[in-house]
């Protein structure tokens, strides 16, 4: 085995063999510029891109021509939101989206509110979905757009894109989907769901990182305003010279997404539980998120009356996140786990599990043992564990300062 | 294609294999975000620092100084955009923008979009030979200015006196001085400490244009500038540029700086040797040299032949496996002719003839005489399928 035991696969994947081999060539004898017109060399690069845009858009079942590449899925979601909402403006100016979106979305949701949008930021149910009532609530004649991800990158649940899709087309108001965590894990077929952009990201699927892509959709048609304008790369949508290998990479990547997603599912959900099961006879754990609609892959976890900082130290055998974001001045708790109700030190208290295609039994049966070993251990030095042992509340205690 | 001869370098280049052997790594067993506070991810950070200090070394800056994007046109983009944003927030005033009339797309078309905005814009025109008149910098009327020339231009190869420009601009104007370096560098001394030193507060470099990968750029700036980000999100770059870097073109892109910076002055003078010999051929045999007058990179040639269609010749040419360019990239396919000729006032005609040879200069590609040999044998076997051809017609 090897250490620390990656289960950590919603931060980033490794990237699947088969892709870097697809990828290599471009990165040594094919190293034309895709955008040059004149010479053999570009016309292989310009093919190889084609070839990737037709497998991604494969995948999610739209139209190669609805696909537009970007350098990851933080750049789709900026170019999505802000695209859309400075095209738009002049139907409206009010959008909604969730206070569990990941920072690609929130942070350019309040560069939007600078420059004078409104912004409603939607509190979600206890298990982390979306509360359909309180957006049916929220929309307005000025609504132009909501924007709601597929799959949340830290308790992995699935929002009801379908559902919501059908509303927001029924008034008339843009959806867009940031489904980095969804490729490779969920069902997408664009076709059928009403959703105008989505936001795409190779290397959460076992492709490369510095690569992803916007779904814009064609019937009915939306338009962007473009974030970076140049040469009118991507039909004028994003300008920039196109990273071929990237490119070729993420194709490859969601080409064996689309293969295998189904059996890889399977043979990850029956880890997941596994994991689960194993670690559901220590007490005072709690799984945070809803376990019903959520991808396989994801299971996070709140090991109450156990600091923070010490959980991490002690499981330093098993890479995984916890439930603690680093910022250059504090340790700050989850905003994702904070949303669904926990506390300060719960959130901090939390490790999120994320598995994937390279996971084994062995190391699922490692995590067990070991989280088991140092939640004991720990909960044997915290002297809060022992007032809880002894049946005393610690809400009613009057905890004296210093 | 392994008979084939690529002189299109100012179009992309091969990736040297030193710079693969330092990328794959991050392509296989190093694939930690640098996020993750675990020793793998700490360690993909500590690859990212270290391509930083490889970019500032090679270019004369502070590693402070660099802030890694996904490409030039990126760089170009935030610098403009990010600068312009930032002191329309900060004073209410919008920012007045000019650059040169030969400027990359990259820098006109974010420019012309701010003043879709409000923003003031003035294309500084240039003369015959291609370089921007610094009389006109000093005509400029707004209240604060972004001012954009690059230090060298992809199609003719035209360098210009950035130093002295930005000095000319600091003189009698407000505002802030940017350079696009994207073809410069690896064929040219780039140093931003002289730039900045002289009144340029920022300069663009990218990875695909020095045998690095596709896939990263820096733009490489004052730390006194204010500037929005282009791109929101978790909070990379100190800010500036959010998103999960892409480590192993960074890696990539700090081995190719390093090599771009070293032994200019010997890959240089091997350049101007198939510079001139090339040029000399292409004379002979009728063809007018663009921005001749003036300096120019060692490796690039912007020629026409009076009477022959550039596009019909670079088609003939690939089909002999000779690639070349009938104008930047970027444009190339467009019909029409290249705005950097019309602005130096090359007739319509003439200018619609354009091609452009760009050489190997990198350490591990140079195009050396017999590959400037086989263009011209190969361009003579073409010349004489145009002649047969008229003659025929």
């Amino acid at each position: 085995m090897k250490f620390p035991v990656y289960l950590d696969y919603s931060a980033t994947t490794p990237i699947d063999p088969r892709v870097v081999e697809a990828m290599l060539p471009y990165l040594t004898e094919k190293f034309g510029n895709p955008a040059s017109r004149s010479h053999q060399y570009g016309w292989d690069a310009e093919a190889a891109v084609e070839n990737a845009r037709e497998e991604v858009a494969a995948l999610v079942n739209a139209d190669p021509k609805e696909i537009v590449w970007t350098s990851g899925a933080t750049e789709a979601n900026n170019l999505a939101i802000k695209g859309a909402a400075n095209f738009y403006q002049s139907k409206g100016k009010h959008l909604i989206t969730l206070k569990t979106e990941h920072k690609a979305v929130l942070d350019t949701m309040r560069e939007l509110e600078r420059q004078g949008f409104e912004v409603t930021y939607l509190d979600v149910l206890p298990n982390g979905l979306v509360d359909m009532a309180a957006l049916e609530a929220a929309l307005r004649p000025d609504t132009i757009l909501v924007s709601i991800m597929a799959v949340n990158n830290e308790i992995g649940v699935i929002q009801p894109i379908a559902e919501i899709g059908e509303l927001l087309r029924s008034r008339g108001v843009l959806f867009h989907v940031d489904a980095a965590q969804a490729t490779g894990k969920i069902d997408i077929d664009l076709g059928k769901l009403k959703i105008d952009l989505m936001s795409f990201s190779a290397h959460k699927t076992y492709g490369p990182k510095g690569i992803g892509a916007l779904y814009v959709r064609r019937k009915p048609r939306v338009r962007l305003e473009a974030q970076m304008h140049g040469g009118g790369h991507e039909r004028g949508m994003r300008s920039g010279t196109l990273a071929t290998f990237l490119i070729v990479g993420m194709g490859e990547a969601f080409r064996l997404a689309r293969l295998e997603m189904k059996a890889e599912n399977e043979r990850i959900r029956a880890l997941r539980d596994r994991l689960l099961k194993g670690l559901s006879d220590l007490p005072e754990i709690h799984v945070n998120g809803d376990l019903e609609h959520r991808v396989p892959h994801n299971l996070n976890i709140s090991f109450a009356y156990v600091e923070g900082e010490s959980l991490m130290m002690a499981v330093k055998d098993i890479a995984v996140s916890s439930g603690s974001a680093c910022t250059s001045a504090s340790l700050e708790p989850s905003y994702v786990l904070r949303a669904l109700g926990l506390t300060d030190e719960l959130a901090h208290s939390s490790i999120r599990f994320s598995i994937g295609r390279f996971t084994t039994q062995e190391d699922i049966d490692f995590t067990v043992d070991l989280l088991h070993k140092q939640i004991g251990r720990l909960r044997e030095l915290s002297p809060l564990w022992e007032m809880v042992q002894e049946g005393i509340d610690l809400n009613s205690v009057q905890w004296a300062a210093h | 294609m392994s008979a084939a001869l690529y002189l299109d370098y100012n179009a992309t280049t091969p990736v040297d294999p030193v710079v693969l052997e330092a990328m794959l790594p991050f392509l296989t067993a190093q694939y930690a975000n640098p996020s993750a506070t675990y020793e793998n991810g700490r360690l993909a950070h500590r690859a990212i620092d270290h391509a930083r200090e490889q970019v500032a070394v090679a270019i004369d800056a502070d590693p402070s100084e660099v802030i890694f994007t996904a490409s030039g046109s990126e760089a170009n983009n935030l610098l403009i955009q990010g600068l312009a944003r930032a002191h329309r927030a900060g004073t209410g005033e919008a920012l007045h923008l000019a650059c040169a009339a030969t400027e990359h797309p990259c820098v006109l078309a974010p420019m012309r979009a701010l003043q879709g905005e409000g923003s003031g814009f003035n294309e500084l025109p240039v003369d015959p030979d291609g370089v921007v008149v610094g009389e006109t910098l000093k005509a400029l009327t707004g209240h604060t200015h972004l001012v954009s020339v690059m230090l060298a231009n992809n199609e003719t190869g035209v360098v210009q006196p950035v130093t002295e420009l930005a000095g000319t601009f600091r003189e009698s104007h407000n505002g802030w001085f940017h350079s696009d370096g994207v073809q410069a560098f690896g064929k040219h001394p780039v140093s931003f400490r002289a730039l900045n030193d002289a009144g340029v507060s920022a300069l663009t470099i990218s990875g695909h244009k020095i045998a690095g990968p596709k896939g990263a750029a820096a733009l490489v700036r004052d730390r006194g500038l204010a500037l929005q980000p282009l791109i929101y999100g978790g909070g990379q770059e100190g800010g500036l540029r959010s998103g999960t870097e892409n480590v192993a073109a960074i890696v990539g892109f700090g081995v190719a700086c390093e090599r771009a910076a070293a032994n200019l002055a010997e890959r240089t003078e091997q350049a101007l040797t198939s510079q001139a010999w090339l040029e000399n051929a292409l004379r002979q045999r009728g063809a007018v040299i663009f921005g001749e007058g003036a300096q120019r990179l060692p490796n690039t040639t912007y020629a026409a032949f009076p009477g022959i269609d550039g596009e019909t010749l670079v088609s003939l040419l690939d089909r002999q496996h000779v690639a070349i360019s009938s104008g930047a990239a970027c444009g190339s396919g467009k019909a029409g002719a290249s705005p950097v000729l019309q602005a130096m006032g090359v007739d319509l005609a003439l200018a619609k003839g354009a091609i452009r040879i760009s050489l190997g200069m990198m350490a591990h590609a140079p195009s050396d005489k017999h590959s400037v040999e086989r263009f011209v044998a190969q361009l003579d076997t073409v010349l004489s399928q145009l002649q047969r051809f008229a003659a025929v017609a």
